[in-house]
């Protein structure tokens, strides 16, 4: 028999050894082999998180440094914020030295590419990208940021995410500093005696913080942390029932190439300085469509959703204006069991006449049609500290 | 009374022309965290293999198949007002429902405990 070698085998973080011995059941995830779960089970993973403190491995996630090619300093990290501004519609030059915003790359028309965040680092600025894109978003940066930025993937890097509300308590042993920052402040500091970069951000609706440690020091920064009695470790399976909770977009789920930030909600997201009338107003793929979409608005929006009954109704579900119409309107791109709620919730795209909270919609699930509610988001109240 | 078993993880207690059927526990454990049950109304004549109830997990939503054909005589509403019952005693009072037997013949392709076991070792 001839061997295969057109299917490349999963990665593996520098965590995986510590992940099998903690009793994770491991899954493939973006040409990885992450946990899903611990013994605690998905539940349990939840609620800790939210009472407590999870502790999550993403190093799946790619983490990269762009550099101005010439100038020092604040000037260098101007020069690649403002180059870095032609492929996002954020304001990323008015992101101050220390502080973290969240950004999309977008294409000509209007899509997502994927979602980011980009930290000023003083001299530099550094970028945390979605797993499944990352080698896209490399040779997007190449592709159009070369002449001025160098692009420097930190494949070394392990990124390990601490979240909920005893976050800080347990960090503050090992980082002095991290009490005193705030929601999206971000820079290198030393935990453990290690060199890291940390951000109080994270992805489940909790205060809490995002640590990037040298990837031969990880395993001994996750068991330290993990030695102390408040924190476990939390596989994916939470780490998606939190974020759903928080109402926070999966990339590829409920944001792609055929979303546009305006029709995803994350109009939020776009400063006044890159909108029609602002000082950098467009100069990113995309912006005449979005630039429309954010005056005359989307003809779809990403709404939250909440069944009315017990049945999860989830990904890829069709909804329907009412219970006898034939044409869907829309779909679920999110969907599961939100533990913190003990109720099931969604995240779908509907036409924007019947995007208002409260407006009754139906999902077909296993050929009947389930009644859900348009919620607002985010369904559980975040607790960053601001 | 015989307990009998399928490839698909599922018992079966045979009582007279009775069967009580639910899943084993090695399929509560490979599922995670029961958050929903449906079950099937009772009356219904369920087919051998057709979709007959669903077990619901916070990650993903699973089928349960009808391992015979009959007539469904009763269903366990508790684990609808309580679907953690499906991982804390998947084997006992968990049962999904009871349906009457109606062709013994179907019995005959079923796993005794030490094949099922070996079936999952």
């Amino acid at each position: 028999m001839l061997a295969r070698d057109d299917e490349s085998p999963p990665k593996r973080t520098p965590l995986h050894a510590l992940h099998l011995s903690l009793g994770a059941r491991m899954v493939p995830f973006a040409g990885y082999e992450m946990p899903v779960q611990y013994a605690t089970g998905v539940l349990r993973e939840h609620q800790h998180t939210r009472a407590s403190a999870g502790l999550f491995d993403v190093s799946h996630m790619g983490q990269i440094a762009l550099r101005a090619r010439s100038g020092a300093g604040a000037d260098a990290a101007k020069t690649a914020a403002s180059a870095l501004e032609r492929l996002v519609p954020q304001d990323m030059v008015a992101v101050a030295p220390g502080r973290q915003r969240y950004a999309q790359f977008t294409n000509e028309s209007g899509g997502i590419l994927d979602d980011l965040m980009v930290a000023n680092f003083g001299d530099h600025l550094f970028l945390v990208v979605n797993a499944a894109c990352k080698d896209a978003d490399e040779a997007h940066l190449r592709r159009h940021l070369s002449d001025t930025c160098q692009i420097e993937p930190l494949a070394d890097r392990a990124l390990l995410a601490l979240q909920g509300p005893r976050a800080e308590q347990v960090l503050a042993k090992f980082c002095a500093e991290a009490p005193g920052m705030r929601f999206m402040d971000a820079g290198p500091h030393k935990v453990a005696g290690l060199d890291c970069f940390v951000s109080r951000s994270g992805y489940t609706g909790e205060d809490g913080f995002e640590i990037s440690v040298p990837a031969e020091h990880a395993e001994q920064l996750a068991e330290r942390l993990l030695a102390d009695g408040e924190v476990l470790p939390i596989g994916l399976g939470a780490r998606d029932s939190l974020r759903l909770e928080a109402g926070l977009c999966l990339y590829g789920h409920d944001i792609d190439t055929s979303t546009t930030p305006v029709e995803a909600k994350l109009e939020w997201s776009i400063q006044k300085s890159r909108r029609n009338g602002g000082a950098r107003a467009g100069g990113f793929f995309g912006a005449e469509k979005i630039l429309a979409q954010l005056q005359e608005g989307a003809p779809r929006r990403r709404v939250g959703l909440k069944p009315d009954g017990r049945a999860p109704v989830r990904e890829g579900a069709a909804l329907f204006a009412d219970s006898t119409a034939s044409e869907p309107i829309g779909k679920v791109t999110s969907g599961g069991f939100g533990p913190s709620l003990n109720a099931p919730v969604a995240m779908g795209y509907l036409p924007k006449s019947l995007s208002a909270a409260g407006t009754q919609v139906f999902a077909e699930v296993r050929g009947q049609r389930l009644p859900l509610k348009v919620a607002a988001t985010p369904f559980v109240p975040n607790t960053y500290k601001r | 009374m015989t307990t009998l078993f399928t490839s698909d993880h599922e018992w079966l207690r045979i009582e007279g022309d009775v069967a009580t059927i639910g899943i084993t526990d090695y399929a509560q454990s490979q599922l995670g965290d029961v958050v929903f049950v449906e079950l099937p109304k009772v009356g219904r004549s369920l087919k051998k293999a057709e979709a007959a109830a669903v077990v619901e997990s916070v990650k993903a939503a699973s089928d349960v198949y009808a391992p015979i054909s009959g007539d469904v005589l009763e269903v366990n509403d508790a684990i609808v007002a309580e679907p953690a019952l499906v991982n804390s005693d998947a084997a006992g009072k968990a049962w999904f429902f009871k349906v009457k037997i109606a062709n013994t013949s179907e019995l005959g392709g079923l796993m005794d405990e030490a094949a099922y076991r070996a079936h999952t070792a």
